[in-house]
């Protein structure tokens, strides 16, 4: 129970929040919505039956469907049987594999699509091998439609479901299989009526993150699509053709399909919680005995491992090519460190990490402040409207990167006060704007789990020493949720750092960011600068990963009681 | 003039009433325990006191003081919460110091006064330890020291004992008590708990349903019970709904489920009953009060079957069935009687004394 103690400034911040929420997230997807059915001025469904009525759109539609529902299913068929691997076993290594195996979750989106390019695509380094290895003159795949899209988010997006079954079988009670098996279950149908069970939420949970992403996903088919038509792309290449009311339709249906599969994912998240009663028995580890089968275990977590970390590998190998000399050969003939040595010394190549530096770190300081407050209204002050305050916030994590930039850049194209719009296009504002809003769920998210877990009673006793509200909340308040609001933020950091769907829409030349950047290299044939570019923004992102964890673990240990 | 008094005392969770006119006057120095089951308010009117709600009606007054509207920070009342509520990341010096350091009290007091406290709780040593490096009865102890360095005019205590285990709860229940009563504040416990409330205070208010169902010694809940609840709450009760066979005269005459009549004096205070015929009464009668045997002052009540029987230490409990009702009767000392050992299945003849009969309601 919660107790609102007359604390002051609520209804000001209340207000406040909610004014930038409405502003910010809700009116500008609203105003696509609206213009979508406006035509010369009169309400109209013409753009919806010329979606509709136009094959190539309806076969992007069908694109983007098939292959979310084809990315699920590959991505959980890698993922669950890992989470088992290396949590129901125990062999050599097992710990090391366990934190290597969600490692892509390092790979900003677009890193990760051209280390798959340099080493899967038509000249890259593995397809060559196999061709010169089986004497071809054709390489012999082309990496290129749904089969290379499908293979990037396998790759990319099997961690979803490797964490969330991992999680889950965590935190299994495992007294429910004992007791399937003293009542006469077999072990395999314990695991199916009993296990499994309590799986479900992990899977479906996983299941529908994963559709939504890949409905989401725009670098892979950007690089590999090879003319393969998604929704994603088509809104971008629509916006780049000018032809801004089909920009607009086809954002609607991606945002509407992303929003439905969010609603069904809390619709099912608040109907089955499998919560034990009790404090369960956790599921004792097994230990893999058999000499062969530890070896074939242990076998089986390196090559996937190895599998994973190619990708980092190829990068950073051909972060020391010399631009311009990788033409036929299967490895960069010549190696060099100049390409790391411009980005420090060159200012033209400085720039663009210094952008994003910027604009990450104007973002996530935003996201921080704003976290804060909207946590706390949320959890600790029960105001009103706190369902409507949840959903705006958890709103731009429905939302595609793409749909969010073609919102944004439609409704801050003009100033117009009295329409709530000002001119922000063409502004170095624009695209933090966009960082702040995609990770505002995040970061919120990870301070209300801060708030939830420290005990109201703290602040309350905080209150009746003495303390006035501001007292309490600088003592008390601030150091309890730190930890958590700074893992939170420093995750929107890392991921503003590298982002790219948002950015190649509203990005404008005063503030290109890495992303832009390693694209352009990418295109003038300069793959060390590219991969350099890459490797500097992996660097930069486990870098701050490693002292965050070190950083809060310290503070953490402090605050677990 | 009553130190804290709660003056009907109103608070209304949406359209559950969690507090109904709740009415209590506690004297200086006083240490009371509300008791009551769970969701009888009792948490509910210490987070009033101490300022964590605000009442839907009623005021709440500490030295003649209506403290109502005043935020918790101004109310000097010191709590110790259910969940010790320490602050993790501070230490024990730094927990006991935070309402020193937020009224601004000079450095070198606040060292000296916690020192001070702690060194009352018995823990003089851990001023620099981590808090969540306590065992639970020194977290305990520190959530003490914590609301008292503030010399609170009323020191409250929510469910002190629930958190530590069976064995260790014994002994702190009396070092509790000691602490308590050397500080000489006024106090208010939480709990559920009757032999905790009988150890710990001076006078217990059973609350259910958001009233005060009676405010007294143990010993009045006891021996004197305003109603049902409190006789069936407080000790192990056997309460008789009996209708009346006869009104009028010094005599309540009362027909048992067989028909056999049962005869007592009417009570002293009997004119708050409205006696009529067709209604009944309800009699409690403590299973101590029964005995096996015939004593100076006692009469035959019927003889009973014994239908079960449990040991419990120095008393053993019989469950036996006579006249249409089922009673407890509690035993004390070896269990053979004059005629043998006692077994289930016989019959006995009962004997108790009438005065020992409470009318509880009519």
């Amino acid at each position: 129970m919660s107790s609102p103690v007359r604390r002051p400034f609520t209804t000001a911040f209340h207000a406040l929040i909610l004014v930038l929420l409405l502003w910010l997230v809700l009116y500008p997807n609203a105003y696509i919505l609206v213009q979508s059915f406006i035509g010369a001025g009169a309400l109209t469904f013409a753009h919806y039956i010329e979606f509709f009525g136009s094959a190539s759109e309806r076969e992007a539609l069908w694109n983007s469907l098939w292959i979310s529902g084809w990315s699920v299913v590959l991505s959980g068929l890698i993922g669950v049987p890992l989470a088992f691997l290396f949590y129901r076993f125990d062999f050599p290594g097992r710990k090391v594999f366990a934190a290597l195996a969600s490692l892509p979750v390092l790979l900003p989106p677009l890193v990760g699509v051209i280390s798959f390019l340099f080493l899967y695509g038509e000249s890259g380094i593995l397809s060559r091998s196999l061709q010169r290895w089986f004497g071809l003159r054709e390489p012999l795949f082309s990496f290129r439609g749904a089969g290379a899209i499908l293979f990037v988010h396998a790759y990319t997006m099997y961690v979803y479901f490797y964490m969330f079954v991992s999680a889950g079988l965590k935190r299994l009670d495992y007294t429910l299989v004992e007791a399937a098996r003293s009542l006469g279950a077999s072990s395999s149908r314990a695991f199916l009526r009993v296990t499994l069970p309590q799986l479900a939420p992990s899977l479906v949970g996983a299941s529908l993150l994963t559709f939504m992403t890949s409905m989401a996903s725009f670098s892979a088919p950007y690089i590999f699509g090879g003319g393969i038509r998604v929704l994603s792309l088509q809104i971008y290449n629509s916006k780049l053709n000018g032809d801004l009311e089909m920009a607009m339709v086809e954002t609607v249906i991606l945002a509407s399909s992303s929003i439905l599969v969010l609603l069904l994912l809390q619709r099912y998240e608040g109907t089955s919680k499998y919560r034990s009663t009790t404090k369960g028995a956790r599921q004792p580890v097994t230990l893999v005995s058999h000499p062969l089968k530890r070896l074939l275990a242990g076998g089986a977590g390196i090559v996937t491992v190895a599998f994973l970390l190619l990708p980092h590998l190829t990068l950073f190998l051909i972060s020391f090519a010399k631009d311009g000399t990788w033409t036929m050969e299967i490895l960069p003939p010549r190696y060099t460190i100049e390409n790391y040595a411009r980005l420090l010394s060159d200012s033209s190549f400085l720039e663009p990490i210094l952008n994003s530096l910027q604009m990450a770190a104007l973002a996530t300081s935003a996201n921080f402040v704003f976290a804060l407050v909207a946590a706390y209204l949320i959890v600790r002050q029960q105001v009103r409207g706190r369902a409507l305050l949840g959903s705006l916030i958890l709103l731009p994590w429905a939302l595609p990167g793409t749909v969010l930039g073609l919102s944004l850049a439609s409704t801050f194209n003009q100033n117009s006060l009295w329409q709530g719009r000002i001119l922000l296009v063409g502004t170095y504002w624009l695209l933090p704007l966009a960082y702040f809003i995609r990770h505002m769920p995040v970061v919120v998210r990870a301070v209300q789990a801060s708030f939830e877990q420290f005990d109201p009673a703290l602040e309350e006793a905080a209150r009746s020493l003495g303390g006035t509200w501001i007292y309490s909340v600088r003592r008390v308040v601030l150091p309890m949720v730190l930890p958590g609001a700074l893992a939170g933020s420093l995750l929107a950091f890392v991921t503003a750092l590298g982002e790219f769907v948002t950015s190649i829409v509203i990005y404008t030349i005063h503030n290109r960011p890495i992303s832009i950047e390693i694209l352009a290299q990418l295109r003038q044939f300069n793959f060390g600068s590219a991969a350099a570019y890459s490797v500097f923004l992996i660097f930069l992102i486990g870098a701050t990963f490693v002292v965050s964890q070190k950083y809060l673990s310290d503070i953490g240990d402090g605050a677990v009681s | 003039m009553p130190y804290l008094e709660l003056r009907n005392l109103t608070q209304q969770f949406g359209s559950q009433k969690a507090l109904d006119g709740l009415n209590l006057s506690i004297e200086k120095g006083e240490l009371v325990s509300l008791l009551g089951p769970s969701g009888c308010g009792k948490t509910t009117t210490i987070r009033l006191i101490a300022g964590f709600l605000e009442p839907t009606a009623g005021t709440v007054w500490i030295d003649g003081r209506d403290v109502t509207p005043l935020p918790p920070e101004r109310r000097r009342v010191g709590i110790v919460f259910q969940s010790y509520a320490l602050f993790p990341h501070l230490n024990v010096f730094d927990n006991v110091g935070f309402g020193l350091r937020a009224a601004k009290v000079p450095r070198r007091q606040i060292e000296s006064r916690v020192h001070r406290a702690l060194e009352l709780v018995n823990l003089p040593n851990e001023a620099n330890r981590a808090v969540f490096e306590l065992s639970g009865g020194e977290q305990q102890r520190v959530a003490i020291a914590r609301a008292v360095v503030i010399e609170p005019q009323i020191l409250l205590l929510d469910e002190p004992l629930s958190n530590l285990d069976a064995s260790l709860r014994q002994r702190t229940r009396q070092q509790l008590r000691e602490l308590i009563t050397s500080l000489q504040t006024t106090t208010v416990f939480v709990t559920h708990d009757q032999e905790e409330a009988f150890a710990l205070s001076d006078r217990i208010a059973l609350l259910s349903k958001g009233r005060c169902q009676q405010f007294g010694t143990a010993r009045d809940l006891y021996d004197h019970p305003a109603n049902e609840f409190v006789a069936r709450f407080i000790g192990r009760a056997n309460v008789f709904t009996l209708p009346f066979a006869a009104v009028g005269g010094d005599c309540l005459c009362l027909a048992w489920p067989s028909g056999r009549e049962l005869r007592l004096r009417k009570p002293a205070d009997s004119a708050r009953f409205h006696i009529q015929a067709g209604q009944s009464c309800k009699l409690l009668l403590r299973p101590e009060k029964i005995g096996f045997e015939e004593r100076a002052g006692t009469i035959r009540l019927f003889s009973a079957r014994l239908l079960s029987y449990r040991f419990a230490g120095a008393w053993s409990e019989w469950e036996a069935e006579g006249e249409g009702v089922r009673l407890w009767i509690a035993h004390s000392g070896a269990s053979p009687t004059s005629d043998g050992p006692l077994a289930v299945g016989m019959t006995k003849d009962l004997w108790v004394r009438v005065e020992d009969f409470q009318v509880l309601d009519v």
